[in-house]
């Protein structure tokens, strides 16, 4: 891009749309985070301040007392290290054939999962309650673990398929020759390669499911069951009226997990998004 | 790891060095009881089969059933009863409406938004990283706490949007989530807000394979900034930005978490997307089958989102 020069005015026009970028995306954030340490007095009055005259810990507190935070995390970790483990050690020997085989079984995997990427959920979860009732799944964990093991699949396999095709075939061929069966050559040859590929899918799914809200919103019924997403509404009350400041505080704690894994991982998604949106 | 670089150690002496293609024909992998792929395909086919799968073709039989929660009665086929009694519900045809409005007025604004940020972002400008740094916060968090943190953003008094338009001069007051006309104007800039990251990291890596020669050989031939865009950008572009567009109106139009936070689909039912009625119909008043019905028709016209989707990116293929 810098083969061509860019005059004065238009580099400045160019910052000055930088920066009104920067605020619109900054300033709802800031306002939380302003507000999650302001006392009760300074969120009561009629104007407020971006930066809290006497910033405080008192919102934190008051909202782990309102609400069971720490159950609730502890019940969205759960549910998202399982379903993320679980969605990787399925989902990798399946990418693993989609991208080395073509037939009609990839055909119509990947037709599935661009399907899936699209579907109403609604229509998905009124069966999957009643069954998940049947089986009295309703309002368990395990339920909730199983359907976001199916929920994050389609993305998984599409990753997990373009970093399996990154590997080069000529690996496993050599395997093979020496005679080693089928998960022999995944397990010992292709596998310790998708190492780094495997985690951030791994991470994917966790994130996917520490913020899902819909599924756990149907499917868990008592607060003791409820996953972070579901307790955080309930400080929005019965009217709408809220106490600000737990809430924010909540909210802002109920984010941190995960930008951190997102900003670990984000190139890595970007680019199997793009794969799959794009190329397949 | 001393395994694998043995393996590779050895599967490098293995092959033929300097011909080109070795290993073709490809032997398959050994024979023995894990020959068949389907052995590796089982692990994840069973549960999308169990939980995916079978439940969507449930869930489009019970469409057809009167099925309600806590009915004394067994559950009948009633037909296309449902689908009859749908045509005619006008609150569902509003929140049909308010979900085709919603999906466009998010998915285009966001993608103006979303292209002129990558453009920016392509350049060497120095606030670059911050702005990438950024654009990951809308993307990562959840929903709810977006929902959240933008009801923060409105509240009336002790929001920050009211106290920016009163130092301003701008007006009074408003209660722009309780507002009749302010709703959906108020919660479609928060779906613009979420959903413009990932748009925008999209296109930017779309615009990252355009070939840079192309670039300087508008630029030598004196293109202007716009020639280049449209006669070099774009056309490259255009895959990625098809495909994030129409998956974003497929998205936007099946939103839920969002405005359920926001407004719980109020006020007045101004911002009551499909979802929204359709979660309430389930799941507040027990309508299983009327609920599936209001999902297979959000589903036909999804399907005809992603045919059109599918046709231009088909179209797309044989223009170049």
């Amino acid at each position: 891009m810098s083969a061509f020069r860019t005059s004065g005015p238009a580099r400045f026009g160019q910052y000055l749309a930088l920066v009104a970028y920067l605020v619109f995306l900054a300033f709802p954030f800031l306002w939380l985070i302003s507000t999650a340490f302001k006392p009760a007095v300074e969120l009561g009055s009629p104007h407020p301040t971006w930066i809290p005259r006497a910033p405080t810990l008192d919102n934190f507190r008051q909202a782990f007392d309102e609400q069971p935070l720490l159950r609730a995390a502890g019940n969205s970790l759960l549910a998202a290290l399982a379903a993320a483990l679980v969605a990787v050690l399925v989902a990798t020997p399946m990418a693993y054939v989609l991208a080395r085989h073509r037939s009609r079984l990839t055909a119509a995997a990947t037709g599935w999962v661009v399907v899936s990427q699209a579907f109403p959920f609604v229509l998905l979860i009124i069966p999957l309650f009643l069954v998940l009732k049947n089986l009295h799944l309703v309002n368990s964990l395990a339920g909730l673990t199983a359907v976001y093991v199916v929920w994050s699949l389609p993305f998984a396999l599409w990753m997990l398929t373009g970093y399996v095709r990154a590997v080069p075939v000529e690996l496993e061929e050599a395997a093979a020759v020496d005679g080693a069966g089928r998960l022999r050559v995944l397990v010992s040859v292709t596998a310790p390669l998708l190492g780094p590929g495997i985690v951030a899918t791994a991470l994917f799914a966790f994130i996917t499911a520490w913020n899902e809200f819909f599924f756990a919103l149907v499917l868990l019924k008592t607060p003791e069951k409820q996953t972070l997403p579901v307790v955080l509404t309930h400080f929005l009350g019965a009217e709408g009226v809220a106490d600000l400041g737990p809430l924010a505080a909540a909210a802002f704690l109920a984010t941190l997990p995960s930008l951190v894994v997102f900003a670990v991982i984000q190139r890595r998604i970007t680019g199997g998004m793009l794969a799959g949106a794009v190329k397949s | 790891m001393s395994a694998t670089t043995a393996d590779r150690r050895s599967a490098r002496r293995r092959t033929p060095a300097g011909a080109p293609g070795a290993g073709r024909p490809r032997p398959s992998p050994g024979s023995g009881p894990f020959h068949s792929p389907w052995f590796l395909v089982l692990p994840a086919l069973l549960p999308i089969l169990l939980l995916s799968v079978g439940p969507i073709l449930y869930g489009i039989a019970l469409a057809f059933t009167d099925a309600q929660s806590g009915r004394t009665q067994a559950t009948g086929w009633i037909g296309a009863l449902n689908f009859r009694d749908l045509l005619h519900d006008t609150l569902f045809w509003d929140s049909f409406r308010i979900g085709l409005v919603w999906a466009v007025g998010v998915t285009v604004p966001q993608f103006l938004l979303a292209l002129g940020l990558a453009l920016l972002l392509d350049q060497k400008l120095r606030l670059r990283w911050l702005a990438r740094a950024l654009a990951i916060v809308p993307w990562a968090m959840p929903e709810v706490v977006v929902g959240i943190m933008w009801r923060l953003v409105y509240n009336p008094d002790a929001g920050i949007l009211n106290e920016t338009l009163r130092d301003l001069g701008l007006g009074e007051d408003r209660v722009w989530l309780g507002g009749l006309a302010t709703a959906l104007p108020a919660v479609l800039v928060v779906g613009v807000w979420a959903g413009m990251p990932q748009t925008t990291v999209a296109l930017l890596a779309g615009l990252q394979n355009t070939p840079r020669e192309l670039h300087e050989a508008a630029a030598l031939d004196g293109a202007g900034a716009w020639q280049r865009f449209r006669t070099v950008t774009w056309p490259a572009l255009r895959p990625v930005a098809l495909a994030i567009s129409a998956l974003n109106l497929i998205w936007n139009f099946n939103s839920f978490a969002l405005v359920y936070v926001l407004t719980g689909g109020g006020p007045g039912g101004r911002t009551r997307l499909p979802m929204l009625f359709a979660y309430e119909e389930a799941f507040r008043y027990g309508q299983f089958g009327y609920a599936a019905a209001m999902g297979c028709v959000m589903v036909a016209v999804i399907s005809v989102l992603l045919a059109l989707y599918l046709v231009g990116r088909l179209k797309g293929d044989e223009d170049r």
